[in-house]
């Protein structure tokens, strides 16, 4: 790991002031990604600030529009919360299949959806359950935020605050894991919203994360896991890699679509 | 540049000079000596590093020795009792040969006590899905669930 300066941050603000007091600066959240890139020197910020004692990116509420996670929560927090398995349930299981416990215990939302991985849990539930990404200086619907691979719609300076998730009527998140990291080949969340539409958010498989339309429609004129069995995503542009090749995963976005479908039913 | 990191490591207070990038595992076994926290891939996989911060198990080395700053961290060497008597989980381990090589075993013990604190009366799929962060590559797990099981009757 190369040097840099450690500082701390008591606040959003504070974090923001000292990130654009240094061009070469990052914020430390959980650090499980972070730190892991720091030690292969794939990252080198000049100074890190860490996020770990701003009290005010913490914190889980829950009312009647929905959940609202400070950026800092970690997956262990989210995953016990009985307010959260209450009020979304398939929230609390995403986080709880982060990783392990120990990184669960240490790894936080913000970081997640900040890092945005191709290959991370979170952008599936923001995607696919319509949430809002609210940074310092503004909010951002979900389907702008993701970019592409490890881009987000944050600007230089600007820091995941919280995130807000809606209630759906019903969902359900299914993930085909690699048995070594823990990470998606493929998961996908399937969620009929408050309104009846549906959303199809698909991570692990593509570069990021995205929607299947073609799903979204058939679950919103019946949803039903034979709604979706037979429909195919083209496994163009997938990812491939060691773990598994590309018409692979396209395989596998039908079976877990299917699979998130029973379960969102039960 | 070098920086006063100091926080309480089983029960007693411990401070260092160390460098800002030092890992906290690398405090724990180099500043501090205390070796039984081990490094065993060193990419936050294996679990062999596991302590518990603040009564929560975490990888010691993926973070910071500045991250535990004012924190309380208790280590393998911190959970047998005055007196020598082995807890609960460690000679639950004993008791029904839950190691081989011994590497991973203090990440295997303090990531089970962080288990049980959260699941009293595990079940065997319970215990196995839930020591996902810790590998062996001795024992095949059989005997490390037993001794999670054994642990878990005489700890309730």
């Amino acid at each position: 790991m190369y040097a840099f300066r450690y500082q701390t941050a008591s606040s959003a603000a504070d974090a923001a002031s000292r990130l654009a007091a240094h061009e070469d600066a990052k914020l430390l959240a959980g650090g499980q990604t972070m730190i892991a890139s720091m030690k292969l020197r794939l990252a080198s910020p000049s100074d890190l600030i860490d996020l770990a004692g701003a009290a005010d990116l913490r914190g889980i509420t829950v009312d009647a529009r929905g959940v609202t996670l400070g950026a800092m929560s970690r997956h262990a927090e989210v995953a016990r919360s009985a307010e959260v398995q209450k009020a979304l349930p398939v929230l609390a299981k995403l986080a709880g299949g982060i990783g392990d416990r120990m990184v669960r215990n240490m790894g936080t939302m913000g970081g997640s959806v900040a890092n945005n991985d191709p290959a991370a849990d979170y952008p599936a539930a923001v995607l696919g359950l319509n949430a809002t990404v609210t940074t310092t200086t503004r909010s951002i619907a979900a389907d702008d935020f993701f970019l592409g691979m490890y881009e987000t719609a944050l600007q230089p300076g600007e820091i995941i605050t919280s995130i807000s998730f809606p209630i759906p009527k019903r969902a359900a998140y299914m993930k085909f894991k690699n048995p070594a990291s823990r990470y998606a080949m493929v998961g996908v969340l399937v969620a009929q919203l408050a309104d009846g539409s549906v959303r199809v958010a698909v991570t692990g498989a593509g570069p990021v994360v995205f929607r299947v339309a073609a799903m979204e429609k058939a679950l919103e004129a019946s949803f039903t896991p034979a709604a979706v069995a037979s429909i195919k995503v083209p496994a163009d542009g997938l990812n491939a890699d060691i773990h598994a090749q590309a018409d692979y995963r396209a395989h596998l976005i039908t079976v877990m679509a299917k699979r998130a479908v029973e379960a969102a039913l039960a | 540049m070098t920086v006063k990191v100091s926080m309480t490591v089983n029960g007693k207070p411990a401070a260092a000079e160390v460098e800002e990038r030092t890992l906290l595992v690398t405090f724990i076994r180099e500043s501090l000596r205390l070796t039984g926290t081990h490094v065993g891939c060193d990419t936050a996989q294996c679990g062999a590093c596991t302590i518990h911060v603040n009564g929560q198990a975490m990888k010691s080395c993926n973070m910071l020795a500045m991250q535990a700053e004012g924190k309380s961290i208790t280590t393998i060497e911190g959970i047998a009792a005055a007196d020598g008597t082995l807890h609960p989980m460690q000679e639950a381990f004993r008791q029904n040969h839950g190691l081989q090589c011994g590497f991973c075993t203090p990440g295997m013990v303090m990531s089970a006590i962080d288990m049980l604190n959260h699941y009293p009366d595990p079940d065997e799929a319970t215990i196995r899905a839930e020591l996902d962060g810790n590998l062996c590559r001795c024992t095949g797990y059989h005997n490390i669930v037993k001794s999670i099981q054994a642990a878990a009757k005489t700890m309730r």
